[in-house]
């Protein structure tokens, strides 16, 4: 039935057009034997991004992704069970006192990555967080300026045609966003209402789904479905905008296709990949590797790369890589309103208030956290539930039968980078015989006094805004470190432009690269950042620095 | 023990009747289709374990209204346990999927006839919840269940999870709680409080909201 997820699809010389149910756009392809300029391994907002940046400044670029190449006309039904194809679902073992969920959680494995079910939101970081040691006095500071990284944001928000306010609320001025905001569902209102009860600034979420038509992708039509791939392409995900102009300039990408390795040469340097797909073990020459895998499989990869020369792993002369790894927390209070809510329709978030991002007085704690109102499609809510509670029987299903009377709000929370929450290999391996990673994940008391802070806020706002009946429910979103950037060899992985320092033709451009982790989700960040570093190379490139 | 009734506040709502709607595509009646009629067998865990599961499966979603035409949702995990589907997440220390359930089936048998000295599934309703509430709050006795394979862990995580998975992807659980279902390529135009466009279900009873909240 479902072919793109067996049998590769961007082979013989074209690739899936994804704005049709069975279409083909041309794509050009290379030889395994012919070093290309640039392999990038994963294609999400990290990967996807760069090799749109690298093959239209003239590189010859070929990007892999383990996951299928999907066109979602024809291959996204409105079902959450069915579109679990979307996420990696390959073991990942858990630890730690505050262990991560993984799959649906916060992974991608399609081509597009984890932006082909993100619920959209596309918030700036506030322009202090990328001196936070040096302005805040917690976490570290980056090593790009606020200046630089908002000069991509206005790129990629482009590149994405936003729809959001025309002034945001918080932060320095900044323009307009492309495509107007979307009229706010019931779910977002409560927030709304509950914002303006409190005296604190709300607006309507910046989304990456469109609110009028773009080339071939028409508006968004509310169907609620966001979280499990979007069916008629308003969404602006990497598969439908950079993985097109990848294509359109000539670079090739390959589905199905799982990196198990960096190899290294005589002198070295990498010299390539090897992967596997549709059942054999290939080998990809290239001049320069680039590892877009995100927070778990890039630092996976690294290590899995051991050698004679790099025994611990590429790139780990620091001993960093897996290191450093962050997520956000991601606690919610749900209430029952008086009110039909229907929170299933339109995008999940469409309502977002940053003032504790902004605000730094009254707080028992460093850093800050977003909050936003929610639509969780009925597993997703149900799952949540019971995995927090453990309700189940007859009040389980009766409790689910206020689902269109629910309202909820989400934090998005920053949590302290830490040495022990890691990636590191198991020494059980998965289908490919590559060794499982294994992910350590605890709390800092900080991130704890946040997550606190924030669920007493949130039911005030809730209470205010007229909900009964309030549950509190603990998670985490999103991944990031674990190969962080840096000014120093000996305490980051990479510098500034995602180039590792242990080896000058080995990249890093995912979310991996993250110092500190900020308050609101990371992939406008990391689009920003691809962004940023497709300029720097090429500009390294003209200077004969590459 | 009698089992309360389930109050239905949408008694009139079929999401099936948006079967041949804009509100469906074709590939979302391919998938649904399957769900309704292609029941998977037994192919995994043993019949013991099978009749354990289907036990647990009564008490966490108990359907009395439905008879014998309950929304099935055992043969559902022994598939997915027999595909070794993976979620994506093993949490230490848990055992990889297949052995996990295995295990922890075997270890709520274990326990009824550590305390009943009966199978789990011969157990009266009041005893399988007592069962399932000692593991919930991580308060079983029987050593099948320990620091090798916490209880309330596999309960929540694993049990509880897939079950909740399996019954709220049915249309049958979309219509009890009002959700629009599928909805591409037609999505929804009224998204204001107390507005619903006319291809969605309607609430006929909200005593229940009141109840829970604003007496």
């Amino acid at each position: 039935m479902n072919g793109a997820s067996t049998h590769p699809r961007a082979t013989g010389g074209h690739a899936p057009d994804v704005f049709s149910h069975d279409a083909w756009v041309p794509m050009r392809q290379y030889d395994e034997d012919e070093a290309v300029d640039f392999v990038i391994v994963g294609t999400g907002a990290g990967g996807a991004t760069l090799a749109a940046e690298l093959a239209e400044a003239g590189f010859s670029v070929v990007a892999m992704d383990a996951g299928a190449f999907f066109r979602p006309l024809a291959d996204f039904a409105s079902d959450e069970t069915e579109q679990n194809k979307l996420y990696w679902l390959s073991d990942r073992i858990s630890a730690g006192d505050d262990a991560l969920e993984f799959g649906s959680n916060n992974s991608g494995c399609a081509v597009g990555g984890s932006t082909v079910h993100f619920q959209m939101v596309t918030l700036r970081w506030r322009p202090e967080w990328f001196a936070a040691r040096t302005r805040l006095g917690y976490g570290r500071d980056w090593p790009i300026d606020w200046r630089e990284m908002w000069h991509y944001y206005d790129e990629a928000e482009d590149a994405l045609k936003i729809s959001g306010p025309v002034r945001y609320p918080w932060g320095p001025p900044r323009r307009r966003c492309p495509y107007r905001e979307h009229e706010v569902n019931a779910a977002g209102l409560v927030l709304a209402k509950g914002a303006e009860a409190l005296g604190v600034k709300w607006a309507a979420t910046p989304l990456a789904t469109l609110s009028a038509p773009r080339g071939k992708a028409p508006p968004c039509v509310y169907r609620g479905f966001c979280k499990v791939g979007c069916a008629t392409n308003a969404k602006q995900s990497a598969l439908n905008t950079f993985i097109p102009r990848a294509l359109e300039a000539g670079a090739e990408i390959r589905d199905l296709a799982m990196v198990a390795q960096v190899e290294i040469g005589g002198d070295g340097l990498c010299s390539g990949v090897v992967y596997t797909r549709d059942g054999a073990w290939h080998r990809q020459r290239a001049r320069n590797v680039v590892v877009a895998g995100y927070a778990v499989e890039t630092p996976r990869l690294l290590l899995n790369s051991a050698c004679a020369k790099y025994p611990g792993g590429l790139a780990n002369s620091s001993g960093l890589v897996g290191r450093y790894l962050m997520a956000h927390s991601n606690h919610a209070v749900w209430g029952v309103m008086q009110d039909e809510i229907r929170w299933y329709k339109g995008p999940p978030s469409m309502a977002v208030c940053e003032h504790w991002n902004y605000e730094d007085k009254g707080k028992d704690f460093h850093g800050g956290y977003a909050f936003m109102s929610q639509g969780p499609l009925p597993v997703d809510h149900a799952k949540s539930l019971v995995t927090n509670t453990g309700m189940f029987g007859m009040e389980l299903r009766q409790r689910m039968a206020l689902y269109n009377h629910m309202a909820g709000l989400k934090i998005v929370g920053e949590t302290d980078a830490r040495a022990d929450n890691r990636v590191e290999l198991s020494d059980e391996r998965d289908g490919f015989g590559i060794p499982m990673p294994r992910v350590t994940f605890a709390y800092s008391d900080n991130d704890k006094r946040l997550y606190r802070h924030s669920l007493r806020f949130m039911r005030q706002m809730l209470e205010a805004a007229g909900a009964r009946d309030m549950t509190e429910t603990e998670s985490s979103a999103h991944l990031m470190g674990g190969c962080r950037m840096g000014t120093n060899p000996s305490d980051s992985v990479t510098d500034a432009d995602g180039r590792t320092w242990d080896i000058r033709n080995l990249w890093i451009c995912d979310g991996s690269l993250f110092p500190t982790s900020g308050g609101v989700n990371p992939s406008l960040t990391i689009y920003a950042l691809a962004c940023r570093i497709g300029d720097r190379i090429a500009t390294m490139a003209r200077r004969g620095e590459l | 023990m009698s089992e309360r009734a389930f109050r239905n506040p949408y008694p009139d709502y079929d999401v099936l009747a948006k079967w041949d709607t804009p509100s469906w595509n074709e590939q979302t009646r391919a998938v649904v289709a399957r769900r309704l009629r292609d029941v998977p067998p037994r192919r995994f865990l043993t019949e013991r374990q099978f009749a354990t599961l289907e036990a647990v499966c009564d008490r966490a979603i108990p359907q009395p209204e439905r008879g014998v035409s309950k929304v099935p949702i055992a043969p559902w995990i022994d598939a997915r346990l027999f595909h070794n589907q993976t979620s994506g997440t093993r949490y230490v220390p848990l055992p990889p999927l297949q052995e996990c359930w295995r295990r922890g089936l075997d270890a709520i048998e274990a326990e009824a006839q550590h305390r009943y000295r009966r199978s789990y599934h011969a157990l009266d309703k009041t005893e399988q919840d007592l069962i399932l509430r000692a593991m919930n709050a991580g308060e079983t006795e029987a050593p099948a269940f320990g620091p090798h394979l916490p209880a309330q862990k596999f309960m929540r995580h694993e049990l509880l999870r897939t079950i909740v998975e399996v019954y709220y992807a049915h249309p049958a659980a979309w219509n009890e709680i009002g959700f629009g279902g599928p909805a591409s390529p037609r999505g929804y135009v009224r998204l204001q409080p107390n507005r619903h466009d006319a291809w969605e279900g309607e609430e006929r009873d909200s005593t229940l909201v009141r109840a829970a909240a604003f007496k």
